[in-house]
């Protein structure tokens, strides 16, 4: 199975629980407040995503490491290696 | 093979083949060879270097032959090819001749350092595992030289791949890693896309296919010579790629 057929075979899912309970389509006589709770579930579910999501993106692009050590080892490097190699009768 | 043979086991008669497709490295290849044969040299692990050069005009491939000059036929492989054809065409080109059962892809302009190839050798040993993928994202990884609108960038289309894909890898888009030779095979042949989403539909086919996949922190430090890219264009085709791969595997 294809990630498209799992996202789609999921949101249906979920679509099909989220009805019935919504429209009370089976005739189960749910309480009322079950109804009320279930039909904004589609907003809240994504805005609870969108904020997550955010929320992750946000900290990790402050939380990525800047690797300045490694810059500065690697420059130095270079300049041993240039040198070396000239020694050893390469030529730039 | 009689050079198989011959080359000398010091560690444990693993050898590792180093790919390294170039296109206009003059500056970096020999950096990037030195460093290669020091930290190789350090760890006595066996190995070899194979460059594959698409018809450079910059004249990358005399600097490879002053190289192979200077650290021996055995060491340094030549590849070269007439012109541009692609990285996973590269990699089969270059592997066809390589000796080791196990190879190392990796950019050629000194982004990937070669201090932690030691490190992929053991992480592999530790997990027999299949592939062992650099990381910029998880421990020490980071990165040099981005600024804020790269870092949003990469750690956004990072979080899409991530939801939309569950690759099992915080690294897709890296391309410094260690392949199991046969492992490398399977994959090339099965990959189709091309730049940014090569790497990443390695790592997707390679899930698919069961292979384990281990990871190592790396630090990645933006091209030192010449330009480094990524404008409109590479967003775009890195979409379209994570779409048709969202929606084939």
């Amino acid at each position: 199975m294809t990630k498209l057929l799992e996202w789609v075979f999921g949101v249906l899912l979920l679509g099909a629980a989220w009805a019935f309970v919504t429209f009370d389509i089976l005739n189960m006589n749910l309480p009322r407040t079950y109804r009320e709770v279930a039909w904004p579930m589609p907003l809240y579910l994504l805005v609870t995503f969108g904020c997550y999501s955010l929320a992750t993106v946000g900290y990790r692009v402050a939380t990525f490491n800047d690797c300045d050590d490694a810059a500065k080892e690697l420059q130095a490097q270079i300049k041993e290696a240039k040198e070396d190699l000239r020694k050893k009768g390469f030529k730039f | 093979m009689a050079s198989r043979t011959s080359t000398r086991s010091r560690r444990d008669g693993e050898k590792y083949s180093v790919l390294l497709p170039t296109y206009n490295e003059r500056e970096n290849l020999p950096l990037i060879v030195w460093l290669l044969v020091k930290y190789f040299g350090e760890s006595g692990y066996d190995y070899e270097i194979i460059i594959i050069d698409d018809g450079s005009p910059d004249g990358t491939l005399e600097i490879a032959e002053q190289l192979q000059k200077i650290y021996g036929k055995d060491k340094i492989l030549l590849r070269p090819r007439a012109k541009k054809l692609g990285l996973g065409t590269a990699y089969i080109h270059g592997m066809k001749h390589a000796t080791g059962s196990f190879i190392f892809i990796m950019d050629a302009d000194l982004s990937h350092h070669p201090k932690f190839i030691p490190e992929f050798i053991e992480k592999q040993k530790e997990g027999n595992y299949d592939l062992v993928s650099g990381t910029r994202y998880q421990g020490d990884g980071g990165v040099y030289g981005w600024d804020l609108r790269r870092k949003l960038i990469s750690r956004g289309a990072n979080f899409v791949t991530q939801v939309l894909l569950r690759p099992g890898a915080s690294d897709l888009t890296g391309s410094f890693r260690l392949y199991k030779r046969k492992v490398l095979e399977a994959l090339i042949e099965r990959c189709v896309s091309k730049g940014y989403v090569f790497q990443m539909e390695m790592i997707v086919r390679a899930r698919q296919l069961n292979y384990s996949i281990g990871e190592v922190p790396i630090s990645f430090v933006d091209r030192v010579y010449g330009e480094s890219k990524l404008g409109g264009n590479e967003i775009v085709s890195f979409l379209k790629g994570l779409l048709t791969l969202f929606a084939t595997t």
